[in-house]
């Protein structure tokens, strides 16, 4: 079995698109180029918007991914956490996928017995520490977060540490929304790790409109300017998973 | 496979007592009778089987649940102490038409540390960190590293008193990513190291405990973690002689946990041989009291008394010091 490539967008709200068409069905494109879509929604203590929540939860569901909605405090561990679940999810797809080959039929996790299940997800553990993985995050900077933005440095830099720390290779891209002129602004190119970041999200304006679904297009592309890339500077294509857990 | 959302996932079935459940796989009857503690995965429940009282653990997510009982098998085939708790049975249940796993553990009884630190007071604190050092020790030797290591997931058990590891859920193999943190005792959170679980990883973590224990309540990195950390050490009063050895646990500097509990071992045992020492400088004054009421009595009688006095003393501190490194 390949080790292959994880790709996520890691999306990072406080509330609602306004602008530019459903971002759940731009998510779904994203699952159809498997590509997952995570989304963590930022609140201030106190405050739970019903229609903020709900979106937040639809573009996770229709991206393949997990969604969490949190408090600023436990932003860092948030996103670390559902980071990490959601690529042993996906792992867990892309193991069960290969287990239903071997066995030549349907097996699905939740029919295998406690003692083969162990088994399986030892090789998702496995796999987990050693897969490649590449992430576009995508951070809303409509003014209702300017003062968030500081939080989410910090969850970042968490991120890294803790993606770090696995033996596969990290690549991340960090793109905040709405841009100066297009819908998104590339804060930082691909890049290895995110500790280089202090400071980046002061240069940013802050606008007025949310580009969500825009922004998830955005994104996609991101995946596909550095495949041609790295296609011309390896003279190979990447590895691919074929299929995601959902 | 299951369609993951965190939002609905993380509560937890409520099973009121004499709920009944039976096991898909292995048949496996158990009546819960009370919940003990609730986590990130799950809920603890005291439950009755064949095996007598037991811990069955219970989740929504199937994988998390997979994991444990992986590590908790694991945790079985370490040599020599049983250092979790002991493995039993693994299974699914359908209670009201809905599928839960579950695994079953030994249960283990005693009380928090905090409660045990209250009521017996603080000196317990370094001899729980002497047995935790002594068991991390075993099961760095077996190739893994705790991860998770926080007061809420030790138990002390007896008399006599012993230090029992309760939650095993975030332990990994040596060289790969820890997997569950809590902020306080995690390195990475204080700025002080990455997530590869290495034995300093846990070291770091035992040291922070000992930080809780001591001080009583958890506190924030601030702007800078490590110097929030050092000051902390010298403002203490009962943590500032402990600060050459906690220094050297949160920096990383022991090679491995048997060379943190030496160091630990040595310096409670020069503490407890000054303490001597200020007792021995105290007693001469009132046998000079005594004396003056004895003026009668030669004045070698109290010499000899006072070097058999120093004798026994001496005595009384090797026997100690030898106990204590047995």
């Amino acid at each position: 079995m390949s080790k292959g490539t994880l790709k996520q967008i890691l999306l990072l709200t406080d509330g609602c698109s306004n602008d530019g068409g459903d971002p759940a069905a731009i998510a779904a494109l994203a699952r159809e180029e498997n590509i997952m879509v995570n989304v963590i929604g930022v609140l201030e203590e106190g405050s739970l918007n019903e229609e903020a929540y709900d979106e937040i939860e639809k573009i996770a569901t229709a991206g393949g991914g997990i969604s969490q909605v949190v408090y600023m405090k436990q932003l860092a561990k948030t996103v670390q956490m559902v980071t990490r679940q959601a690529m042993t999810q996906t792992l867990q797809g892309v193991v069960n996928k290969e287990l239903s080959q071997i066995l030549g039929r349907e097996q699905e996790w939740d029919d295998l017995s406690p003692e083969k299940r162990g088994e399986v997800m030892e090789v998702v553990d496995d796999l987990g520490e050693r897969v490649d993985f590449e992430v576009v995050i995508l951070v809303d900077a409509s003014a209702s977060m300017r003062n968030k933005l500081r939080t989410v440095q910090e969850a970042l830099v968490d991120l890294s540490i803790s993606m770090d720390s696995r033996g596969g290779s990290n690549y991340y891209t960090l793109l905040t929304f709405p841009g100066k002129r297009n819908d998104t602004d590339i804060i930082k190119g691909w890049t290895s790790g995110i500790t280089g970041l202090s400071g980046l999200f002061d240069k940013i304006s802050v606008g007025g409109i949310t580009p969500t679904g825009p922004a998830i297009q955005a994104a996609i592309q991101q995946f596909q300017s550095r495949k041609r890339r790295s296609m011309i500077s390896y003279g190979e294509d990447e590895y691919e998973l074929e299929e995601r857990g959902s | 496979m299951e369609k993951t959302n965190m939002n609905s996932r993380n509560e937890a079935p409520n099973f009121p007592r004499g709920t009944k459940l039976l096991g898909k796989w292995n048949r496996n009857v158990y009546h819960i009778l009370k919940p003990l503690g609730r986590g990130a995965t799950g809920v603890v429940y005291l439950a009755d089987s064949k095996h007598g009282k037991v811990a069955l653990k219970i989740g929504h997510n199937s994988m998390s649940i997979t994991s444990e009982v992986n590590v908790l098998k694991h945790f079985g085939k370490v040599q020599g102490q049983i250092l979790g708790p002991s493995f039993i049975d693994t299974d699914d249940c359908i209670v009201q038409g809905q599928k839960h796993p579950f695994y079953v553990m030994e249960y283990l009884q005693g009380v928090p540390v905090f409660d045990h630190l209250k009521e017996h007071g603080n000196e317990w604190a370094p001899v729980f960190m002497v047995q935790l050092l002594g068991d991390l020790s075993r099961l760095h030797r077996a190739g893994w590293v705790f991860g998770d290591l926080k007061p809420e997931n030790l138990l002390i058990t007896g008399p006599p008193y012993r230090v029992r590891w309760l939650d095993v859920g975030g332990t990994t193999i040596k060289g790969r990513a820890i997997k569950e943190y809590t902020e306080f005792y995690d390195r990475g959170y204080w700025g002080m190291g990455d997530r590869k679980a290495d034995e300093q990883y846990d070291l770091f973590a035992a040291g922070m405990i000992f930080i809780h224990l001591i001080e009583k309540k958890r506190f924030e990195k601030g702007n800078d973690g490590k110097q929030t950390l050092m000051t902390c050490l010298e403002r203490n009063e009962q943590l500032r002689p402990y600060r050459h050895w906690l220094k050297k646990m949160v920096q990383g500097s022991f090679q491995d946990a048997e060379a943190a509990r030496t160091d630990l071992m040595k310096f409670i045992a020069k503490r407890e041989d000054r303490h001597r020492k200020v007792d021995q400088s105290a007693r001469p004054k009132r046998r000079k009291k005594m004396r003056r009421k004895a003026q009668k009595q030669p004045a070698l009688v109290g010499i000899v008394d006072l070097v058999l006095v120093i004798a026994f003393l001496l005595i009384t501190s090797v026997l100690y010091l030898v106990g204590q490194m047995i």
